[in-house]
């Protein structure tokens, strides 16, 4: 319990959220003790993953109903990542075949709204502007202007602004009393600490909130944020922005967010991405090789090319847990991705027999090996031993029963 | 210094509201209980001081509170204060030691590097030196416009690159500039990037070496700019900036909103950085030299 009272606190959970969550965990725990026969450990962790899941909620779609076009305002501190956020959510519901049209709503901060304008240029949305006319009047225009021209949403970046600041707040409580929005998304910076759950009160107690964008998920905060802003105000998660790009947008997972928040990485993430990688005919055939014994440097090739389908390295790496996602991160993913494509290369640079019975390989082989794959001999043999030692640790497994082996692969 | 004083104050109260009365409320006439500490931890980790800073808080707490045998609530806050304060460094005071006095700005997307550049440049000018701004922010759209206009609106020397150029170019250029110009103070607002993109790390790596190329000995200064609502993940930042770019300096800005930046305290700690600056608001006049009581002060907020 202590622990988990820990790994809450240390993931910028609120000290009031975390005190009711572990209070609640404890009564369940107590009252389960009587009738499961599990060990209290695991039940205590299975209560407490149920809980984090049943407080994040399930992931909300857009609302997209009602007369269009439809307004989204998006709301949030200073640097939450709203803009960035804007032109995501443009990108996605224009792939989902809508007709977008962006607001530029914050006429405070210097080039905001020229951040907003490249924005659209890149993504081809055009972006409504007036200068000296106040943010709930330009939404006003801008909606009846997309009625017209026939667009479907309507996004209104607006200016970064503190919950405390009456004016700005009074602004945000005009627009919305000007053009009632179908979707008022609070964008929430994931690296946030205690003071997630003022802000979230304050945004709510301003204008009706609607959904939670947490923001910049692909840094190495746990985001117990969340936890806090679903307690307080009760909106659901609707997405995680996880990259600079404006395809970085994601539909969350309670269950992985949970795992994050906790402190255990995104297994499930990255068995996710394996699984979609996984040829599964092909690992099954691999798995008999391997556990037969005849393990070929066809066979590592293969595996290194399904490894490369799961997506870039250094994504793979972050996904890691705890230390292990630490450690990671200080492994230049370039490195690990130079040493795969050299050693495919040195390996296409082989002879089908040489690959079936490297054994053959002498000095002269091994030259041309390495001119033909642009490597050097010195690289040629260090897979070489690699390789000796993987195929020495199958025939090991083998000895000790594959079986596990090939369950693994299966 | 009166002025500076109340200038923290004011960019204090709006946060201090919130635990105003209730630290007075906690330590009234009563007698130290569990109870006192219990609600002493939750203060200090709704300040962001985080856990393992909190209880080391208390724990000294405790231990001076058996030495003295004090029992009354009331004689924790001034206590409590001492406390806090001793972990602060005293702010180093900045001295000009060579003309080009070369400053990066890095830290995470959002932070406030943008406008703490244009706001350093305001106080530098003030203080009688010629500072250049480089916008070598050419990744996040308008970033270059942004510190543009603020270069206009404070009548700041300015450096750009064209969008898209390779941001150790930009700095290198504008450093040359800054030569031939006789300017005292180059500073340079990076683009923002968070502390675990390896490649993103390795290009303001890049940026810090072209620096050194354009001028021996540069940069002089690398200082990380922290939003003060960030949690526990601060110090992960300040770790990071440290290790591959040797940040040797802290902003917090953003201080004027409702978060306390508590954890200033675990970065001194482990990282012996030092807060340089303080953002109080929304104004050029609002960055002001870090005030580590004033900082107490608005944590305890009572």
């Amino acid at each position: 319990m202590r622990e988990v009272r820990l790994a809450l606190l240390e993931a910028d959970v609120h000290y009031s959220v975390v005190k009711e969550f572990v209070a609640r965990v404890r009564e369940r725990a107590v009252g389960a003790e009587v009738s499961k026969a599990l060990i209290p450990g695991q039940q205590v962790v299975k209560i407490v993953n149920e809980e984090l899941i049943a407080t994040l909620g399930e992931p909300a779609p857009l609302n997209l109903s009602g007369p269009r076009p439809r307004l989204l305002l998006l709301v949030g501190l200073q640097g939450s990542g709203k803009t960035t956020a804007a032109g995501k959510l443009a990108q996605l519901l224009r792939s989902h075949g809508e007709r977008v049209m962006l607001v530029a709503g914050d006429p405070y901060r210097p080039a905001a709204i020229q951040q907003l304008q490249t924005l659209g240029e890149r993504l081809d949305v055009p972006v409504h502007t007036e200068s000296g006319v106040k943010p709930p009047e330009l939404t006003a225009r801008a909606v009846a202007k997309a009625q017209n021209g026939g667009f479907g949403v309507v996004i209104v970046d607006t200016a970064g602004r503190s919950q405390l600041d009456d004016g700005l707040m009074n602004e945000l409580r005009a627009i919305v009393a000007k053009v009632p929005p179908a979707e008022t998304l609070l964008v929430v910076d994931a690296m946030i600490g205690q003071e997630a759950l003022h802000v979230a009160e304050g945004f709510r107690d301003a204008v009706p909130l609607t959904g939670l964008i947490l923001a910049k998920m692909d840094g190495d905060a746990r985001g117990g944020a969340a936890i806090s802003i679903r307690s307080v105000t009760g909106v659901p998660i609707k997405f995680l922005g996880t990259g600079e790009k404006l395809d970085a947008l994601e539909v969350y997972n309670p269950g992985r967010l949970a795992s994050r928040i906790l402190g255990m990485g995104d297994m499930l993430g990255l068995i996710e991405k394996a699984e979609a990688a996984f040829d599964e005919k092909a690992a099954q055939e691999q798995a008999k090789k391997l556990s037969s014994g005849e393990f070929t440097l066809e066979d590592l090739a293969e595996m290194l090319r399904s490894s490369k389908k799961m997506g870039p390295m250094s994504q793979m790496l972050e996904m890691l847990p705890g230390n292990m996602g630490q450690a990671a991160r200080n492994v230049a993913p370039q490195d690990v991705e130079r040493q795969l494509k050299t050693t495919e290369a040195i390996i296409s640079s082989m002879t089908i027999a040489e690959r079936r019975r490297p054994d053959i390989l002498n000095a002269r082989r091994r030259r041309r090996i390495a001119s033909g794959s642009g490597t050097q001999v010195q690289e040629v043999n260090r897979l070489m031993k690699q390789f000796r030692e993987m195929q020495r640790l199958f025939t090991t497994l083998k000895k000790t029963g594959g079986r596990g082996l090939s369950h693994l692969f299966g | 210094m009166a002025d500076l004083f109340a200038r923290w104050k004011n960019g204090l109260t709006r946060s201090s509201q919130a635990a105003f009365g209730r630290l007075a409320g906690l330590l009234g006439a009563t007698e130290i209980t569990d109870e006192t500490w219990d609600e002493l931890e939750a203060l200090l980790i709704q300040a962001d001081l985080g856990i393992e800073t909190a209880q080391s808080v208390l724990e000294a707490l405790k231990g001076a509170v058996r030495t003295r045998g004090l029992r009354r609530a009331s004689e924790l806050q001034s206590l409590l204060q001492a406390e806090l304060r001793s972990r602060l460094l005293e702010p180093p005071s900045f001295t000009l030691t060579t003309r080009p006095f070369i400053i990066l700005l890095v830290g995470v997307n959002g932070s406030g590097k943008t406008t703490t550049a244009a706001k350093l440049g305001r106080r530098f000018a003030q203080a009688g030196f010629k500072p250049l701004l480089v916008a070598a922010d050419t990744f996040r759209a308008a970033a270059v416009d942004q510190l543009q206009i603020w270069a206009e609106r404070l009548n700041l020397p300015f450096f750009a690159g064209q969008a898209g150029a390779d941001p150790g170019a930009v700095a290198y250029d504008a450093i040359h500039s800054a030569i031939t110009k006789k300017m005292d103070i180059v500073l340079v607002d990076t683009a923002g990037r968070l502390h675990t993109r390896y490649n993103l790390m390795e290009e303001l790596k890049k940026v810090q070496r072209v620096v050194g190329k354009a001028l021996p000995g540069a940069p002089h200064a690398v200082w990380l700019v922290l939003d003060a609502t960030t949690g526990q993940n601060a110090l992960h930042q300040a770790r990071a900036f440290k290790e591959t770019v040797a940040a040797n300096g802290i902003i917090l800005a953003k201080l004027d909103s409702s978060a306390r930046g508590g954890m200033a305290f675990a970065i001194q700690h482990e990282l012996g950085l030092p807060i340089l600056f303080a953002g109080l608001g929304e104004k050029p006049d609002d960055l002001q030299p870090f005030d580590p009581d004033a900082f107490v002060e608005g944590i305890l907020s009572a």
